[in-house]
C-alpha cells in the first residue's frame, strides 16, 4: 500500500513539475544545476535636454523657441529582443507602459534570459498590428489605462500633454497612435548596448533607456506649437512626431 | 486506492493550481469550456465565414448569460438609468425605433442612428463610419461617450465588483472573480455575436421550407432587390460589410463626413458603412442620420433623390429607375426579411 502511494506520489511530482515549466528546463537532479538562464532589469529615464523630466510645473522649450509644460508622458515599449554573439533573447509578452507619472511603470525584469553576453536592444515604441486587432487586451494594454482609442480601435504608442503659450489653444496635445499605412506611429528601435553585458544566473543586469522628449520636436522635423499643437489621430503630423520619436532614445548605462 | 489515487492527481493538481505558473498572456484570457452549452454559434448553409469566430474567447453558456446581463444592466452608465438595451430594443432589431440619433443619459442626443444588432458575427467593423474593427472592442464607445452611458470603464467595474452577484457569475465565466475590462468586454462579444438573425420568411424561401411561400408580387421585389439593390445589400447577410456615398444630402447640423473620420482618405468623405436589410421593416427610422422613418421614404430617396457627389458611387450616380409598383413589391420583399424567431428570442431578452 505505502509503496503505490509513493509511486503515485512520485507520477503526481511529475505531473506537477511537468505542469509548471512552462519553458523547457533541464531535468531536476540532486545536485544543484548551473543556472542556465538570468534576469535584466531595464530602467527607463525621461529627460528633457539634460535633465529629469518634471511634469506641471517645470517650463521647457523645444527646438523652435516654443515654451512648454508637460503634464502628461506615456509611452508603449514593447516586442524587446536582446541580441549577443551566438544568443539572443526575446520577452514573451512583452507589452509595456511607462508612464511618467508612475514610478513604478518605469523599470521592470525581463526574466528567463539564456546566459551569455548580449550587445545590442531591439524594441518597438508602440503595439504592434496583432494586438490592436485582435480584441480586448489586459495588463499594460488594458483600455481603462487610456491609451485606446475607442472611436477608431488601436493604441496610442505615446501620448505627450501640456501647456504652450505659442499653442493658439494653449496646450499641447499629442496622441500618437495608427498601427499600420503610412502615417502609422508604431516605430522599431535598435541598438547597441553601451558595452556588452554579460547575464549569468546569479547577477541582475542592469540597461538604462533615456528618452529625451526635446528630441521628439526636433529631428528629423522641428515642430512648431504654433501650428502643431492637437495631433490625435494618424496623420502627417503623427507621422511627423514618430519619425522624431524614433530617435529619442538612446542606452545611458549597461551593465550590473 | 483507486480512491486515494484520485486525492493524490487532484492534490497535484491543487499544487499546480496554486504555484505561480507561466505569465498569462496579456491577450488571452480563455473561458472555462461549458459542456450544457444552450447557446451556440453555427453558421447557416450557405453563409460565409464569420469574421469573428470567438478565438481567444470561447462561446460559453456562462460567458454568454454574463454578457447578456451586462447588456442589460444600467449600471454600465453614470447615472444608472441607460444601458445597452435602452437603445438596442429586441422587438426593433436591436435598433431604438422612433430615434433617429442615440438618446444617452440625461436626454442627450449623439449624432448617428442607433444600428439595429445581429449576425455581427460576419461584420469586419462596426459604427457607421467602421472605426472599430473587433466586436470586442466596440462596447467601451458608447460606455464612455459622454452623450450616451458617460462612464470611465474603471467606474462600472468598480460598481460590478461590489456586486457579488457578478463576481460569482465571472468567476463561473472566467475561471475567478476578477473584473476587468478584458472579462466585461468578452463576456458582451459572447452575447452579442451569438445573435444570429436567419429564420425569416425569405430564409425559409431559400431553404425550400414550409413558410416560406413567396407571393407573386415578394418574387417579384426579390427580383427587383436583386437588380436594383443587390450590390450594396448582396445576400445572404444583405450588406457588402462596405462603405459607400449614398446620394445623401449633408445635414449641416450634424455635419457628418462618415468614413473619412476614420480614415483620413478625401475619397471616403460622406461614406457609411452598408447596413444589413434583415429586419428592416422593424428597425426604423432608416439611414445613418435616421432622417428617413419609412421604407417608402428610402425608396424614394434612391428613386428621386440621389444627390451626385464629387466622390459619388460608382453604382450611384444617378438615380435608380423603379416604377410605384416596383418600390411596392420591393418593400413587399424586404417584409419577408422579418425575423420573428430572433425578435422573439428569449436567449436575447432582458431575464
Amino acid at each position: 500500500m505505502k509503496k503505490i502511494f509513493l509511486r503515485y506520489s512520485a507520477l503526481s511530482l511529475a505531473v506537477i513539475l511537468t505542469a509548471v515549466s512552462c519553458k523547457k528546463k533541464d531535468p531536476p537532479s540532486t545536485t544543484e544545476p548551473e543556472p542556465t538562464t538570468g534576469k535584466v532589469k531595464m530602467e527607463f529615464f525621461n529627460n528633457v535636454g539634460g535633465s529629469s523630466l518634471n511634469l506641471d510645473n517645470q517650463w521647457y522649450v523645444n527646438e523652435h523657441g516654443d515654451s512648454f509644460t508637460v503634464s502628461k508622458f506615456n509611452y508603449y515599449i514593447t516586442n524587446i529582443v536582446l541580441t549577443g554573439s551566438g544568443t539572443s533573447y526575446t520577452e514573451s509578452n512583452s507589452y509595456h507602459l511607462v508612464q511618467q507619472s508612475d514610478a513604478s511603470s518605469q523599470s521592470f525584469d525581463m526574466t528567463d534570459i539564456p546566459v551569455g553576453t548580449y550587445d545590442s536592444v531591439t524594441f518597438m515604441i508602440g503595439v504592434d498590428k496583432e494586438h490592436n486587432t485582435s480584441g480586448a487586451q489586459t495588463g499594460a494594454l488594458d483600455p481603462v489605462n487610456g491609451m485606446f482609442w475607442s472611436w477608431s480601435t488601436g493604441y496610442i504608442m505615446l501620448k505627450v500633454e501640456g501647456h504652450s503659450p505659442q499653442s493658439p489653444s494653449n496646450l499641447v496635445e499629442f496622441h500618437c497612435g495608427g498601427f499600420s499605412g503610412l502615417n502609422s506611429s508604431v516605430r522599431t528601435v535598435s541598438m547597441p548596448l553601451s558595452s556588452p553585458v554579460s547575464v549569468t544566473g546569479s547577477n541582475d543586469v542592469h540597461i538604462h533607456l533615456t528618452a529625451d522628449l526635446l528630441k521628439m520636436f526636433k529631428s528629423p522635423n522641428v515642430i512648431d506649437f504654433s501650428t502643431t499643437y492637437s495631433v490625435t489621430m494618424p496623420d502627417s503630423n503623427a507621422k511627423k512626431l514618430a519619425d522624431n520619436y524614433a530617435n529619442m532614445f538612446s542606452i545611458t548605462y549597461a551593465g550590473l | 486506492m483507486k480512491k486515494l489515487l484520485i486525492i493524490i492527481l487532484l492534490g497535484g493538481l491543487a499544487a499546480v493550481a496554486s504555484l505561480p505558473g507561466c505569465k498569462p498572456d496579456p491577450s488571452i484570457d480563455i473561458a472555462a469550456p461549458d459542456t450544457s452549452l444552450n447557446i451556440s454559434f453555427t453558421v447557416p448553409d450557405g453563409w460565409p465565414q464569420p469574421a469573428y469566430t470567438f478565438t481567444n474567447n470561447t462561446l460559453t453558456q456562462a460567458g454568454f448569460e454574463l454578457g447578456r446581463k451586462l447588456f442589460y444592466d444600467t449600471r454600465l452608465s453614470k447615472d444608472n438609468t441607460i444601458s445597452c438595451g435602452s437603445c438596442h430594443q429586441q422587438f426593433a432589431a436591436f435598433a431604438h425605433l422612433d430615434h433617429n440619433v442615440s438618446h444617452g443619459i440625461h436626454d442627450l442626443l449623439g449624432t448617428r442612428n442607433t444600428p439595429a444588432l445581429f449576425n455581427m458575427a460576419w461584420q469586419s467593423s462596426f459604427f457607421w463610419d467602421g472605426g472599430v474593427t473587433n466586436i470586442e472592442n466596440q462596447p467601451i464607445n458608447p460606455m464612455q461617450n459622454p452623450v450616451e452611458m458617460d462612464q470611465p470603464v474603471t467606474e462600472a467595474i468598480n460598481k460590478l465588483s461590489a456586486d457579488e452577484q457578478y463576481r460569482s457569475m465571472f468567476n463561473t465565466a472566467f475561471g475567478s472573480d476578477t473584473i476587468n475590462s478584458q472579462r466585461i468586454f468578452k463576456a458582451l462579444a459572447q452575447f452579442m455575436a451569438a445573435m444570429v438573425s436567419d429564420n425569416s420568411k425569405y430564409d425559409k424561401y431559400i431553404r425550400g421550407e414550409s413558410g416560406g411561400e413567396l407571393t407573386a408580387q415578394e418574387l417579384s421585389g426579390l427580383s427587383l432587390f436583386r437588380l436594383k439593390c443587390g450590390n450594396c445589400h448582396p445576400e445572404p447577410l444583405f450588406t457588402d460589410d462596405k462603405f459607400h456615398n449614398d446620394g445623401l444630402t449633408l445635414d449641416p447640423t450634424f455635419n457628418d463626413t462618415g468614413r473619412i473620420r476614420i480614415t483620413g482618405n478625401t475619397q471616403d468623405r460622406y461614406k457609411f458603412k452598408v447596413p444589413s436589410l434583415r429586419n428592416v421593416a422593424r428597425s426604423a427610422p432608416y439611414m445613418h442620420d435616421g432622417r428617413f422613418s419609412t421604407l417608402d421614404a428610402v425608396l424614394e430617396h434612391y428613386r428621386s433623390g440621389i444627390y451626385v457627389w464629387h466622390n459619388a458611387d460608382p453604382l450611384l450616380r444617378q438615380n435608380i429607375g423603379m416604377s410605384e409598383q416596383d418600390k411596392a413589391d420591393i418593400i413587399a420583399f424586404l417584409n419577408t426579411l422579418t425575423d420573428e424567431t430572433f425578435l422573439h428570442d428569449p436567449r436575447f431578452s432582458e431575464q
